[in-house]
């Protein structure tokens, strides 16, 4: 049997043909696609490590089945940077070590993007760690990855600011 | 993964018509069933994917203040929704404490509902299950049960109900309505999940082919805004399922209790909901004996399953911690720590 997709995919549409229905959007983008920057940490939902945006909102896609996301549009890590200029989470993790082995970081940092356009966490602290709690980090990252979301919620802030004001 | 035909249908009608096939499932966001598929316990021979199906998307508030929600609506998209959270702030609270943020931003209204046990024998394909395999065994009743039944369980299948979303819909007279291949009927979130019994295998109340298409919600339970909870024990701050769970609500008229509705979740097969505990509220004073009195007779007929006594005295000290809390007022603003009993002071840590 076999079933296609349409998605775009880091701004890129692209016509999938899927052989067989028991892809995972997470085995799709790795084993099919070759951007293996989305990480398979447990398989089951647990950890994190697999976090893209679809249609704009964080998910593990390690649980979302390939042929259920016709038309949709997802945003992996690979597709966060401009050219050479990095996305402000991507810099702000760097600026605030908030990573040591890194195998979870672009979970969290595409988690950190959805936590940021989601806008219930404000600047308290409390509220960016509750909100990041489905991604898990073996090394113990988080004091720099919560410094790092608020940082960046706040350069991200201002640059929507200058662009409104342009 | 067993393999499986996978397919789209176009309307309700047509889902229905391809779901009562023999060893079909409804596929919604499948966060629960493909979990279940990779390790081998669901093996669906077919996939009716049921995300694109038009309508069930709505959030819709009838004239006299009730809500329809559609089985679609995302997790996250409900709790945010501001007159939702605003007039039934338990369920925003609940849903909030659930999973984690991707999670709730993919789980649907009908899948959480209709979420299975996260019994660990369940879920291993090489233990006895009678929920799994009819007339197997339990390997739960002689293994870790820490986390198993307190109340309505049976000697076939001691398992809990895992949905915090679930608890204070129960609390507040939920119905789902239900379209099916004899047509639509409602049928109560309160007995929607089935005790186990001697039939633990049979999970809930819908008959093969039967779609959760909305759930309402009475106009009348609004008038619990004001004084609303929802707590949820857990063995770390966030990320886990209940321990044991509390939902509770009460109407307040002239300083006294005028209504009451209590709840209790991952205590049994199906929220739990405690009538008499809510009964024994009606006319009395919000005070710390009235709680403590009715927490005992929520709890009067548990009875530990194995290792889980505790459970019982936790869920006690719980619905009356969450019934003090509740009458003092809903919270302004959702805690920073959803349905913790924790914290929470606006940027203090809940771990010192
Ligand atoms: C790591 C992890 C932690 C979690 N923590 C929590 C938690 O703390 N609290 C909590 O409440 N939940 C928790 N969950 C469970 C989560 O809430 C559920 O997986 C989710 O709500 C299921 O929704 P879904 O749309 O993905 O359903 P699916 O997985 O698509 O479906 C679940 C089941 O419901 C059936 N179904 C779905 N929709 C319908 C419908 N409309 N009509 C009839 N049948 C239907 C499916 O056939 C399937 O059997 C957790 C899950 C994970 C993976
Ligand atoms: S408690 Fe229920 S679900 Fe768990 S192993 Fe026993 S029969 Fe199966
Ligand atoms: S790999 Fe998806 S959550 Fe762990
Ligand atoms: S940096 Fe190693 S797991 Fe997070």
């Amino acid at each position: 049997m076999s079933l296609s997709i349409s998605i775009t995919l880091n701004g890129r549409p692209h016509d999938i043909a899927l052989d067989d229905p028991r892809v995972t959007l997470l085995d799709l983008l790795r084993e099919r696609l070759d951007l293996t920057g989305t990480k398979k940490g447990c398989d089951h939902g647990q950890c994190g490590a697999c976090t893209v945006l679809v249609d704009g909102r964080r998910i593990n896609s390690c649980l979302s089945l390939a042929a259920s996301l016709d038309g949709a549009e997802i945003t992996t890590i690979e597709g966060l940077a401009d050219g050479e200029a990095l996305h402000p989470v991507q810099a702000a993790f760097i600026e605030h070590d908030a990573l040591q082995c890194g195998y979870c970081t672009p979970g969290q940092i595409m988690s950190a993007v959805g936590l940021i356009a989601e806008g219930h966490a404000g600047d308290d602290p409390e509220r960016v760690r509750e909100l990041m709690s489905g991604n898990i980090c073996r090394c113990g990252a988080y004091h720099g990855i919560v410094e790092a979301v608020l940082e960046a919620q706040k350069t991200i802030a201002q640059q929507d600011k200058r662009r409104a004001a342009a | 993964m067993n393999r499986f035909d996978f397919i789209r249908p176009a309307s309700v009608a047509e889902a229905v018509a391809a779901a009562s096939e023999p060893g079909s499932a409804y596929l919604a966001a499948g966060t629960n069933l493909l979990d279940l598929m990779k390790i081998g316990v669901a093996r669906p021979g077919r996939l009716v994917d049921i995300t694109r199906l038009p309508g069930l998307d709505r959030i819709e508030w009838d004239g006299d203040g009730g809500v329809r929600i559609g089985a679609l609506v995302r997790n996250s998209d409900l709790a945010h929704d501001e007159r939702f959270a605003r007039t039934f702030p338990a369920v925003a609270e609940a849903l909030l404490s659930g999973a984690s943020a991707q999670l709730r931003n993919a789980a649907t209204v009908g899948g959480n509902l209709l979420q299975h046990t996260r019994c660990a024998y369940f879920q291993d394909t090489a233990s006895a299950c009678n929920r799994r395999v009819p007339g197997s065994g339990c390997d739960a009743m002689q293994g870790e049960n820490r986390l198993h039944a307190v109340l309505g369980w049976s000697d076939q299948c001691i398992a809990t109900h895992p949905s915090d979303f679930c608890v204070p819909l129960a609390a507040l007279d939920a119905v789902a309505e239900v379209e099916g291949p004899s047509g639509r009927r409602d049928v109560a979130v309160d007995a929607l999940h089935l005790l186990p019994g001697d039939t633990p295998q049979a999970r809930n109340a819908l008959a093969p082919g039967e779609l959760v298409v909305a759930v309402r919600i009475p106009a009348d339970a609004a008038a619990f805004a004001g004084h609303s909870r929802y707590l949820k024990l857990r063995e770390r701050t966030s990320y886990a399922f209940a321990v044991v769970s509390a939902a509770v609500a009460l109407e307040m008229q002239g300083g006294a209790i005028a209504n009451a509705r209590i709840a209790l979740g991952a205590v049994a097969a199906k929220p739990w909901r405690a009538r008499a505990a809510e009964a024994s509220l009606e006319g009395l004073r919000p005070t710390a004996e009235a709680f403590a009195a009715a927490a005992d007779i929520a709890l009067a007929d548990a009875r530990p399953s194995g290792d889980n006594a505790f459970k019982i005295e936790l869920a006690r000290r719980l619905v009356a911690r969450a019934l003090s809390l509740a009458s003092q007022g809903t919270p302004e603003d959702m805690p920073a720590l959803p349905a913790s009993p924790f914290s929470t002071i606006p940027g203090a840590t809940n771990v010192a």
